[in-house]
């Protein structure tokens, strides 16, 4: 009887102990990921984004303003800042700040972002017994705006110095060649047929040579369709001439590569 | 060592050469067609009979052909004669290219001719008006009746070069020439060029004259003609004249059609209603059945490899269209849309089908895929079949039957042509109504 009673016990217990044990485990959601979503990084540069696109351009300034935001409050406590209005300010210090306003009032002087971050500090100045604090803060804020701007031009420099056309200037040059190119329309549809040649460029857009790249593709034997190919997309090319290029950065355009493929215009 | 060093060198170079240069995609062009200038041939004054108009003039005609034939293509824009500012010998000898760019040309093709000895010689060139060159520069010697042709293989062999595919000018079409009444109607084989010139009448049109085609090796056709009520299936040599009979086959037989190679005939017999197809050898004249089924089996079409066969039949109810293997194995359907299926034909380049549609009463064109996908529906009309490939695969050739007369009640059958992109629907001028239209090889291969 104890034995019997002993096992129930072991055996029920062992039962309140899996359930303590696994329930939680059971009833735990699976965890929700998000779905996926594919983000396609594109260059935009300055003169891409502000003449073009001036809703990317709200956007752009907005986020770059949340960003100070963002940067400003997490600067450290101004504590001691807001010690500064019950303190006599040393005649050097009032200089300082006289000359920061000036700084500031200065639109010629002032580059775009600071001009922005300023736009933001007259929300802020509203409080009117801040002011020495807002001085100092603005104090910070240029330097995080100084750093900001740094980087933003940074950027810019890379961008300058990118191996890409902007999305405009690409546009433009891809607009023009696709009126001058008249694809034989006889080509098959299931080949690969695809045309790369390498152009080099004078300023004013001219070619000064031409290169195709699989040339020795065109004089083998079955590839007749590669060779119409190839003299059509030159054809292009020489009844486009001068080519739309951008007015700046020659050293970057100079040598430029033009992919042809009819494939999409084929299969229709 | 040093060269190791020497050539690592070299691969970050030429690394970051390649890395830095821009790439730019062009997916996209225009379709518009190629402004090309044909100026017209300069006719030696040396040419016998120099002083008679049909000769002077044969220059001018050649070119008039030539730009006929690319302005039916629908890809080339034959420009003014107008415009022209170079004489036709000058322009031979060196195009002043800035004066052709002027009018917009972006070919330019140029030529002479010489008649002596009772022989034509023709020469000429095609020229790339933008880059400046001569892309193709050829010479024929034949005899002055064939100035035609010769227009047609300088078509050709420019189309060619232009556009990397086979031309096909320098064909003829063979169809079936009708006249009379719709009840006593008198049908004879005719034979045109393709650019509807030089009709020519095969038979009298004592009897009955269906379904010619062409083989596609050679200038022979088969056709189906009927002799005492008893259908018949002849061979009939172009060059020659000569025709024989390939067989008296009982009960119904219908459109032979040539194998790829030209040396088997593969057509349908109807017995006791049930239609199947059957092959025969043209030299051992050895008949195979290739399809044994209970329901109708007909127009057999073979794929230009020789490996497959399609035809259409009503085993699933309804007449639609089914592949199999030249031996008659591996039967699948390939058609499922609503409508029936008929006339199937394999196009010389394998790609594609093409095939009549009957739906809701009306009569369409099409073309699909080889396994039956991507169906296209190229023209609509209230009667109309028989579609047959122009030797390069990029037209079909059909026939159309169009009301006609007062109110209506006659009717009218025509050839037509249309591109497979479903563009460049052309009617062909023919001297009666014809029907049941098969494309030829080229002529000059």
């Amino acid at each position: 009887m104890t034995r019997s009673l002993i096992y129930s016990l072991f055996l029920h217990s062992l039962i309140v102990l899996l359930t303590i044990l696994s329930l939680p485990f059971m009833t735990r959601h699976p965890i929700d990921l998000p779905p996926i979503v594919s983000v396609e990084f594109i260059q935009i540069t300055d003169k891409t984004s502000i003449p073009y696109a001036p809703k990317a351009r709200k956007i752009i300034e907005k986020v770059k303003e949340e960003e100070k935001r963002v940067v400003s409050e997490q600067a450290p406590p101004s504590a001691k800042a807001k010690e500064k209005p019950d303190r006599i300010p040393m005649p050097k210090e009032q200089k300082e700040k006289k000359e920061l306003v000036k700084k500031k009032q200065n639109p010629k002087e002032i580059k775009p972002e600071v001009r922005q971050s300023s736009e933001f500090e007259k929300k802020e100045m509203l409080d009117t017994n801040e002011i020495a604090a807002l001085i100092d803060k603005a104090k910070k804020q240029e330097a995080v705006t100084e750093k900001t701007s740094s980087k933003i031009t940074q950027s810019s420099v890379k961008n300058s110095f990118s191996n890409k056309l902007t999305l405009s200037e690409e546009d433009a040059l891809r607009a023009q060649i696709f009126g001058c190119w008249s694809i034989p329309l006889g080509l098959p549809y299931d080949e690969n047929l695809l045309v790369r040649i390498k152009l080099e460029l004078k300023q004013d857009g001219t070619i000064l040579r031409s290169e195709i790249l699989d040339h020795e593709r065109m004089n083998k034997p079955g590839q007749k369709f590669y060779k119409v190919l190839a003299e059509s997309a030159l054809r292009a090319i020489r009844l486009c001439q001068p080519l739309r290029v951008p007015p700046t950065g020659y050293e970057k355009w100079r040598n430029i590569q033009l992919n042809f493929d009819p494939t999409e215009m084929l299969q229709g | 060592m040093k060269k190791i060093i020497f050539k690592i060198f070299l691969f970050f170079i030429c690394f970051t050469n390649a890395y830095s240069l821009i790439e730019v995609d062009i997916t996209r062009g225009n379709l518009n067609p190629l402004p090309i200038a044909v100026s017209p041939l300069h006719v030696e004054p040396k040419s016998q009979n120099y002083n008679d108009v049909k000769v002077k003039e044969i220059g001018e005609e050649i070119s008039k052909i030539i730009e006929n034939n690319f302005r039916s293509t629908g890809l080339f824009n034959p420009l003014k004669k107008d415009a022209f500012v170079q004489k036709p010998d000058i322009a031979h000898l060196k195009p002043r290219f800035e004066d052709w760019r002027l009018i917009k040309a972006q070919a330019l093709v140029t030529g002479k001719l010489l008649i002596k000895d009772e022989k034509l010689k023709v020469e000429f060139r095609l020229w790339d008006i933008t880059a400046s060159k001569e892309i193709i520069a050829l010479a024929f010697t034949t005899t002055p009746n064939n100035w035609r042709r010769v227009a047609h293989i300088i078509s050709d062999k420019i189309y060619e070069r232009l556009t990397g595919e086979q031309g096909y000018f320098d064909t003829r079409i063979i169809y079936v020439s009708e006249a009379g009444p719709k009840n006593r109607r008198i049908k004879k084989l005719a034979i045109i060029d393709q650019d509807g010139a030089n009709t020519k009448y095969l038979t009298l049109g004592n009897e009955l004259v269906l379904t010619p085609r062409f083989n596609p090796t050679n200038q022979l056709v088969t056709y189906l003609s009927y002799f005492r009520n008893q259908p018949r299936v002849y061979l009939l040599d172009i060059e020659t004249g000569i025709q024989e009979v390939v067989g008296n086959f009982p009960g119904m037989t219908f459109a032979p059609r040539f194998s790829p190679d030209g040396k088997k005939i593969i057509m349908s017999f109807a017995e006791d209603g049930n239609s199947d197809i059957y092959t025969m050898d043209l030299e051992t004249r050895l008949v195979e059945r290739i399809t044994e089924h209970s329901s109708i089996d007909t127009s057999p079409s073979y794929s230009p490899n020789g490996k497959y066969i399609v035809f259409n039949s009503d085993r699933s109810g309804l007449q639609q269209i089914y592949v199999m293997k030249s031996d008659g194995t591996g039967v699948k359907r390939i058609t499922f849309g609503s409508g029936l299926y008929g006339t199937p034909v394999w196009s010389p380049r394998g790609d594609l089908i093409a095939f009549t549609k009957v739906r809701n009463g009306k009569f369409y064109i099409g073309v699909m895929r080889a396994d039956g996908t991507g169906e296209r529906l190229l023209t609509e009309n209230f009667y109309q079949e028989a579609p047959s490939w122009s030797p390069n695969g990029r037209l079909l050739i059909f026939y159309r039957e169009t009301k006609s007369g007062e109110g209506g009640k006659g009717f009218s059958a025509s050839l037509w042509s249309i591109d497979i992109t479903g563009y460049n629907e052309r009617k062909l001028t023919t001297e009666t109504d014809a029907s049941d239209p098969s494309w030829s090889s080229l002529l000059s291969k």
